[in-house]
């Protein structure tokens, strides 16, 4: 106040050479700076500006992020450099005379023997042989000294862990009977082998040679986890067996058909359900191991193949070559249904009872060869085998003409097929290796062991592949959503890995089998949860048409504002300078 | 169909077996050369559009499945999605009929078209739910993608288009980033071995150009700025019945069968510039195999791999039980009741069923939001004094 009448008085003095617009000016400055509305209306504006910039912006920001549940992304990306040791329990035991007697005073002891997988892949493996050495007890002595191995075999008393994944090998004296000369071991159907014994000074070291020896080829070899590893590991073109087995799933569906083109000459009977119990049954339950099994079989009429076979003067019948043979399951296929409810993949097994007009029908290989099986497979989908009638049925005047399909042949050509389909090939051994028969369920329990431990291997590579894409995913796409579900889920999955790298380590096959069932199944669900998928990809133009008509009507006032007080206050700065 | 198949076969397979002097010689060869490593195809169309006038658009599609069909790959592998409003539609002068040749020559309808997903399911999310694999797990198996690491995927798609996105049924649109993203999702999850798309709109090239994920190979009906145009009208249906660029596709997928050994060049260069208006354009930047050695039939046919059985099991064959079982089956037929129809509904019971009580809800927001708002009101009005006659 005192300013503005020194102000005024200044004007007045000065009067005749002031302009009127300077005195007007100059009165309206003060007035400016110090009405109290004014002063109000300024810091109204600033209480606007600074609440939109203090508390709207970091509001907006909070809540149009996509929400995110804690994921353990650290854990996740330790995955890809994991250690994995696999641990072959193996029990040793020595009897009366194959070894030295020096060294058979150090028994009982524990062998480790640790060796590295080389695989072109970032996971490493281990394989870990733990040997328990120990002398045999009198049931065992008294088993070993029949004539034949086969009886000596069924004479042994069941071993007390016969857990998935162990093995029991019997050294028996070098000068033993039992083996025939040549051979150096015997690889039973179940899990125990027999290895010829060793005398001298490094009998000890021998002897555990040929034991590794025999034990790796019951259980952990490269060929095993590589075909496990198969889409991990860099693909080699030439190698057909990585593409053979089916994927590791928790449940497959095996369906029987019996196809039969021509009613009109056969009434094909089968007794799938007889055959199913007694031959593919214990085979299932063995398998049973490693998934749910469920099976069905069907009849179809009027099936034919999509080729038509070829007749061959000289024996008077039809052939199919080999090379079109791919043609053949296409049209088949449309028929053959599968259950609506389940997801689990199916796998076909085709009976082919050929038309009259087209009998008998054989199977000829590259070389024009007749296949003895006259049956085909496909891997990851299946197989068939074409059942020949017998001729001599056609000596009738009644058609249709009754047909017993004579099961046997029919389920040992399925059986392998089924075997070849999981990867369990018949085994190749080396020279001095005598293998003995597979049991009647037609899987060695070691071959089974062989499956579990691929497949346990393959759970874990999936479980690590799906957890790192997810979290490379999440880095790269910013709009997808984690609910708390999926994070659990996440969570429960790197658990129950941990449980089965654990147990692998430990050599509880079972257990840790199941815990790397739950990890796939826990990372799965959480990878394709439906809630996870990122439908609001918008891109910047489409960004700025949603928040400019709502941001810029708040906004223009306040800039309006903002930009009128600064102007004022320079002014009035300026003015101030050049009054003072 | 099938009848079709065998009467056509014998002629190929043999031209295919006088042709070649030493077969086996020459099969070994060409499997190493052209073996693609799959061992399944699956196909995914997707037609964009509804309407009467978008007729072109389904026909492409049904012309599309009708070949792929024909190649082999079965219906439990196809994943079609049509907004299926032509067939029926009161427009149409031949009901139940969707033609793809002027003069009606060949009808794409016929009687065993399985549509996956029809009319307004065909939406943008429920596309990449395929894609993706995230469908609701009430979904059954015929609306799922159940493709594997071996799986060889064609997806074709058709519709109006612009310069970056796809129209889906005139109320969507998908950009092409959102596309890059779903492939690179399947890609994570080795949904696919190798992946075919093909894309017959306006501007089709831009659909392909964010592609980032391996072994994918794209073509497209037109380039960016350029319109793809139909093929011909039909003056008694009153449209337009095919798109050029899928039509000329299709003349040239009439001579594959499924032992063909035509390979992916020769698809680049179907339908020229003279014949299709519009510059046909592909990518291949992102396959690892040389289109080359690619075969027409790794894609829109189902080629499997095969191999002979050699070995078999043995097994001691049980004798005793099996007649026994087969005994025992006709004796159940004998012994089973035939059921009377109306003997399994409990009519009676669902007539006299008496209705449920509703529980009952205590007003919802809005009510209360409504009366707080009168109430509000009233006593600004009226002032707040008033107040004191309600208490």
């Amino acid at each position: 106040m005192a300013e503005g009448r020194m102000l005024g008085e200044r004007a007045r003095v000065e009067r005749p050479r002031l302009e009127r617009g300077d005195r007007e000016r100059n009165q309206a400055l003060p007035a400016l700076i110090l009405d109290p509305e004014k002063i109000r209306g300024k810091h109204a504006a600033l209480c606007f500006a600074t609440m939109a910039v203090m508390l709207g912006l970091p509001l907006w920001w909070k809540t149009t992020e996509t929400y995110r549940a804690a994921l353990p992304y650290s854990q996740i990306s330790e995955l890809d450099s994991l250690l994995l040791r696999l641990r072959v329990p193996v029990s040793v035991v020595f009897v009366q005379g194959s070894l030295p007697i020096v060294d058979q005073q150090k028994l009982p002891f524990t062998i480790v023997n640790e060796r590295d997988i080389p695989l072109k892949c970032k996971m490493r493996l281990k394989s870990r042989f733990q040997q328990a050495y120990r002398m045999a007890g009198s049931s065992e002595e008294n088993a070993l000294k029949k004539d034949t191995v086969q009886e000596a075999e069924a004479a042994l008393p069941l071993p007390k862990e016969d857990s998935l994944g162990s093995l029991n090998i019997f050294v028996i004296p070098e000068k033993s009977s039992l083996l025939p000369q040549d051979k150096m071991s015997y690889i039973g159907p179940k899990r125990t082998a027999f290895v010829r014994g060793a005398h001298g000074r490094q009998a000890l070291t021998v002897i555990g040679q040929k034991i590794l020896q025999v034990a790796q080829a019951m259980s952990l070899t490269e060929e095993v986890l590589a075909s496990a590893l198969g889409d991990r590991l860099p693909e080699d073109k030439l190698n057909l067996d990585k593409r053979r087995p089916l994927k590791s799933s928790l449940g497959y569906e095996i369906t029987f058909s019996l196809l039969n083109p021509d009613p009109k000459s056969h009434e094909v009977h089968w007794d799938i359900e007889g055959a199913v119990e007694n031959y593919v049954q214990p085979f299932m339950s063995l398998l049973s191991a490693i998934g749910n099994f469920s099976m069905d079989s069907q009849v179809l009429y009027y099936a034919m193949l999509g080729v038509t076979p070829r007749f061959d003067a000289a024996t008077s019948s039809y052939t199919l070559a080999a090379h079109s043979l791919p043609h053949v399951i296409n049209p088949v296929e449309a028929r053959l249904g599968s259950r609506a409810a389940s997801l689990y993949p199916v796998i076909n097994f085709l009976l082919y009872v050929p038309e009259r007009a087209h009998s008998p029908l054989y199977i000829q290989d590259k070389d024009g060869a007749r296949v003895t099986t006259n049956a085909f497979h496909s891997p990851r989908w299946g197989g068939i085998m074409v059942y020949n009638v017998d001729p001599s049925a056609y000596n009738t005047t009644r058609y249709p003409v009754k047909v017993n399909v004579d099961m046997v042949p029919v389920m040992e050509v399925f059986l392998s097929q089924m075997r070849l389909l999981f990867g369990v090939p018949h085994p190749q051994m080396p020279e001095n290796f005598l293998l003995g028969s597979p049991p009647s369920e037609g899987l060695r329990y070691w071959e089974l062991d062989r499956l579990v431990w691929a497949r346990a291997v393959e759970n874990l590579a999936t479980v690590i592949t799906t957890l790192t894409s997810l979290a490379e995913l999440l880095d790269k796409i910013g709009n997808i959503v984690i609910k708390d579900d999926v994070a659990s889920e996440v969570y429960r999955a790197m658990d129950a890995f941990q449980e089965a790298a654990l147990e692998l380590s430990a050599g509880n096959l079972e257990v840790a089998f199941r815990a790397s069932r739950e990890a796939v199944t826990s990372s799965e669900k959480a990878f394709f949860d439906p809630s996870l998928l990122h439908l609001l990809y918008f891109p910047d133009d489409q960004k700025f048409a949603i928040y400019i008509p709502l941001f810029l009507p708040m906004a223009v006032p306040i800039f309006l504002s903002m930009i009128k007080i600064i102007v004022e206050n320079q002014k009035a700065r300026k003015d101030m300078e050049k009054v003072d | 169909m099938l009848s079709k198949c065998v009467v056509d076969c014998p002629e190929l397979c043999l031209a295919y077996l006088t042709s070649f002097p030493s077969p086996s010689v020459w099969q070994d060869q060409a499997e190493q050369l052209f073996k693609s490593g799959h061992t399944n195809n699956w196909a995914v169309l997707v037609c964009t559009s509804r309407f009467w006038f978008n007729y072109r658009h389904v026909a492409n599609t049904l012309s599309v499945y009708r070949s792929v069909k024909r190649l082999g790959i079965p219906d439990s592998h196809i994943v079609l999605m049509l907004a299926d409003d032509m067939a029926c539609n009161p427009r149409n002068p031949k009901p139940a009929t969707v033609f793809s040749h002027k003069n009606m020559e060949l009808n794409v309808y016929g009687d065993d078209v399985e549509v996956d997903y029809r009319s307004y399911e065909v939406t943008v999310e429920n596309f990449l739910r395929v894609l993706t694999g995230r469908v609701p797990p009430s979904a059954p198996r015929s609306k799922r993608l159940l493709s594997d690491d071996r799986s060889n995927v064609l997806i074709y798609m058709t519709g109006h288009g612009g310069n970056g996105f796809l129209k889906f049924q005139d109320s969507e649109e998908i950009t092409n980033v959102e596309l890059a993203d779903a492939f690179e999702q399947m890609w994570q999850k080795r949904r696919y071995h190798e992946m075919l798309f093909i894309i017959d709109t306006c501007q089709g090239a831009s659909m392909y150009e964010r592609f980032y994920s391996p072994n994918v190979m794209a073509l497209a009906s037109s380039q960016v700025g350029e319109d793809s145009l139909s093929h011909q009208p039909d003056l008694a249906i009153g449209v337009h019945l095919m798109d050029r660029y899928t039509f000329y596709v299709l003349e040239f997928l009439e001579e594959i069968h499924p032992a063909s050994q035509a390979n992916m060049n020769d698809l680049f260069q179907v339908c020229p510039k003279s014949l299709c208006v519009s510059t046909p354009g592909h990518r291949t930047d992102l396959f690892q195999r040389n289109p080359q050695n690619v075969l027409i039939t790794d894609f829109f046919g189902s080629v499997r791999k095969v191999e002979l059985t050699t070995e078999t099991v043995s097994l001691k064959p049980d004798l005793s039980s099996m007649g026994y079982s087969h005994l025992k089956c006709h004796e159940d037929e004998e012994l089973a009741e035939p059921l009377s129809y109306a003997a399994q509904l409990p009519v009676a019971q669902i007539i006299h069923q008496k209705p449920k009580p509703k529980e009952w809800h205590p007003p919802g927001g809005f009510i209360l939001g409504l009366w707080a708002l009168i109430l509000m009101v009233f006593f600004k009005t009226y002032g707040i004094k008033h107040m004191k006659y309600v208490f």
